[in-house]
């Protein structure tokens, strides 16, 4: 029996598009909004008071290989977007959800990650109200390409990069570098003694418990493209603070330790796609470290350091044995070493 | 016996072990009149030092030269070259080793050549050429190698699995260098811009990837006929500071020797059976250029004769040009290479000259000092 793949015909908005979108797409994402198949989603009022605000955001996803080790295209285009949301203090409740498909991509892998969406839109408690659908020429896209825009109801106000005072604790939910380890893993056939797993996981879940405990938060941010180094630089920048870490408190898997020896990388400039980074309020840290450690995925959560004022503007990563050294922003495409 | 993970890193960044080697150097270092200059010739040390803050648990008599020994730097504008226009042939997929990629050429890096269409593409290990042979065989795959001792083997044997199973659209461009020589030249040769004979040198940290291959016996000559001592070490933490703290106890006691501190994988002779393949299919250049410090003698491997025929250098000849190309002026990569300037001591460094956009190549490789000192140095 031949495999169905994805035709040109499919993305030429007629009825062969309209199969596509029926059978794929509204067969598991289908809801109120959706189904009106409209050019545009009109959204009900959604218990907002008026004074409400609303979060926005948006991101596209062209990740190689789609399916890996912990997750797939699917489950990343809505975390990401759904955690973007969370880490504004945002309930994630409506998306849009555009794809742009290869020609000849198999039906069976874009169910499964159309599958793989509506799992954790439900984790999220959202719904896709609006989307698209293009089918390109064979060559023309590396086989499907992602683009969701999120829109939230903001829970906790006053999240900002520009929020952390000296005093504060810096919290990372969890083992840090698996996504970036997992997938360069994947993509190079590195073969390991045990299996490592992308951290691919929605954040709301644990953050909706820390908004609910009322913890004081100055600022979150999930550690994706350029890992935990990128958000404490970003951090320490503007916010004027310097962000001392305590090298041994960092919690990195052993696989993902291996590889960074392996490849020469290092676990903080590695992509994460359900870590974040928090900096918390003196009184609340232990309260915020519980809470984080409920949750299966956040059972790693350390408190890795905290907010000074010595060097403002950078963050100082501080070893076992007594040195200091800068973490910077990870700079260029990320090789491995030669020798 | 399963080797884990874990036993790549364990034990060797232990902080007591680490605290202590500080102690024990700080105690036997007092009994010493003079500074010790120790040049660590090897990238890999350079980033360990800098990446774990050594010099801040070392008395300020101990003073660390960085030496020449990373492939990337050392690499001339004029080979770069070779591989760019090597990578621009349309029937092409040139292959290298990770950060080759980055170093600019005259015309421009394998990166930009990329994208400008070229088919470039780094493997992990040289053995996974074959299998980008085997899946393109309308196309001439060229591997570019590149690297010291320690990669010397893997390249021997792609060539030698490349002839037995009969693949024959795969070619290579050699550019394999020896640690001895150039250690030589930094205390024999004379520069026309810097007096090396009044080089700082009096110890040096040996690589001890290049000894797992070619043996201890490398540096014998360094005690014997320059005065000069050698710890073949290990890249951990703990590896290096033990090692230096074995040199500071060779000039207490008033010795001068070879010895090896990564006793768990090096030996005198070394690995016969890497070292019997490299015979097999390499010999000594007359000559090569090396980036910054120049011609030196017998201090690069070429393919033999008898495999000319894989020689990309023969079988492209009349389109690789054979002029040398000059550095950029300002760049000072020539000195830090001869251990004579440090990174910060260069007018463009971590200005115009950044991991971002590099102007030399110590800056390129992720085993440059400049690199290193970029990355790490800031609070030292």
């Amino acid at each position: 029996m031949s495999r169905k793949t994805v035709t040109l015909a499919q993305g030429n908005g007629g009825e062969e598009n309209a199969e596509l979108i029926n059978k794929i797409f509204y067969r598991h994402l289908k809801n109120e909004t959706l189904k009106r198949n409209e050019d545009a989603a009109i959204i009900e009022p959604f218990n907002m008071q008026l004074t409400s605000k609303i979060a926005f955001t948006t991101d596209s996803f062209t990740v190689s290989p789609i399916f890996f080790s912990g997750g797939d295209i699917g489950k990343l285009s809505i975390c990401g977007t759904c955690n973007d949301l969370a880490m504004m203090g945002a309930k994630p409740k409506f998306l849009s959800l555009s794809v742009i498909v290869e020609e000849g991509f198999e039906i069976r892998e874009l169910e499964k990650i159309v599958r793989s969406m509506k799992k954790e839109l439900d984790i999220n408690g959202a719904k896709i109200v609006c989307g698209d659908t293009k089918v390109v020429p064979k060559g023309s896209a590396d086989k499907i390409f992602v683009n969701t825009t999120g829109i939230g109801e903001v829970q906790k106000n006053g999240l900002s990069s520009s929020s952390i005072k000296a005093g504060d604790a810096i919290i990372v939910s969890r083992d840090i570098g698996r996504h970036g380890a997992a997938i360069f893993a994947d993509r190079e056939g590195i073969e390991l003694s045990s299996s490592l797993k992308s951290d691919c996981a929605s954040l709301w879940p644990i953050v909706e418990k820390l908004i609910e405990a009322n913890i004081g938060i100055s600022a979150m941010r999930d550690a994706t493209r350029g890992g935990v180094a990128a958000v404490l630089n970003e951090w320490a920048r503007q916010s004027e603070v310097c962000i001392e870490i305590e090298e041994a408190s960092v919690p990195i898997a052993e696989e993902v330790k291996g590889i960074c020896e392996l490849l020469g990388f290092e676990a903080y400039n590695l992509a994460n796609e359900g870590t974040f980074v928090l900096a918390v309020e003196e009184k609340d840290i232990q309260k915020a470290l519980e809470i984080i450690q409920s949750f299966e995925n956040g059972k790693n959560a350390a408190i890795i350091g905290s907010v000074t004022g010595e060097y403002p503007k950078k963050v100082v990563l501080k070893s076992e044995w007594g040195t200091k050294r800068f973490l910077d922003l990870p700079t260029g495409e990320l090789l491995p070493r030669i020798c | 016996m399963e080797l884990k993970l874990k036993d790549l890193y364990d034990g060797f960044r232990d902080p007591k072990a680490i605290k202590s080697f500080a102690s024990l150097i700080e105690k036997e270092t007092e009994k010493l009149d003079t500074p010790i200059n120790i040049m660590e010739v090897c990238g890999g040390h350079t980033h360990t030092i800098m990446k774990y803050g050594l010099p801040q648990l070392l008395p300020e008599k101990i003073n660390f030269i960085h030496g020449p020994g990373c492939p990337v730097c050392i690499m001339p504008k004029e080979r770069i070259d070779h591989a760019y226009i090597l990578a621009m042939q349309e029937d092409v997929i040139l292959v290298t080793l990770g950060d080759m990629i980055k170093v600019p050429g005259s015309k421009g890096s394998l990166q930009n050549a990329r994208a400008k269409g070229a088919d470039v593409r780094f493997v992990y290990s040289p053995l996974d050429t074959v299998k980008i042979a085997l899946d393109n065989p309308d196309k001439k795959i060229l591997f570019f190698a590149i690297g010291f001792e320690t990669t010397t083997p893997m390249t021997a044997a792609l060539i030698d699995t490349a002839i037995k199973r009969g693949i024959k659209n795969l070619f290579f461009h050699i550019n394999h260098v020896t640690v001895p020589e150039v250690m030589k030249e930094l205390i024999d040769s004379r520069d026309i811009h810097v007096n090396s004979y009044d080089n700082r040198i009096d110890a040096f940290i040996g690589p001890a990837h290049v000894s797992v291959i070619a043996g201890s016996k490398i540096y014998e000559v360094f005690p014997e006929r320059y005065n000069k001592p050698v710890v073949v070490s290990g890249f951990e933490p703990v590896d290096v500071m033990e090692s230096v703290y074995m040199l500071v106890r060779q000039f207490v006691q008033n010795r001068c020797e070879l010895e090896i501190q990564y006793k768990r994988s090096v030996t005198k002779e070394g690995n016969i059976a890497a070292q019997k393949m490299i015979d097999r299919y390499f010999e000594k250049r007359e000559l090569f250029k090396w980036r910054g410090i120049g011609n030196i003698p017998k201090s690069a491997l070429k393919l033999k004769e008898e495999f000319s025929y894989l020689d990309a250098e023969k079988i492209y000849e009349d389109i690789l040009p054979k002029d040398e190309i000059e550095d950029h002026k300002l760049c000072i990569c020539g000195d830090i290479l001869r251990g004579i300037a440090k990174p910060n001591e260069c007018s463009v460094f971590g200005t115009v000259c950044k991991p971002s956009s590099p102007l030399g190549s110590c800056m390129v490789s992720s085993e440059g000092a400049c690199a290193a000192y970029y990355k790490y140095g800031g609070l030292i």
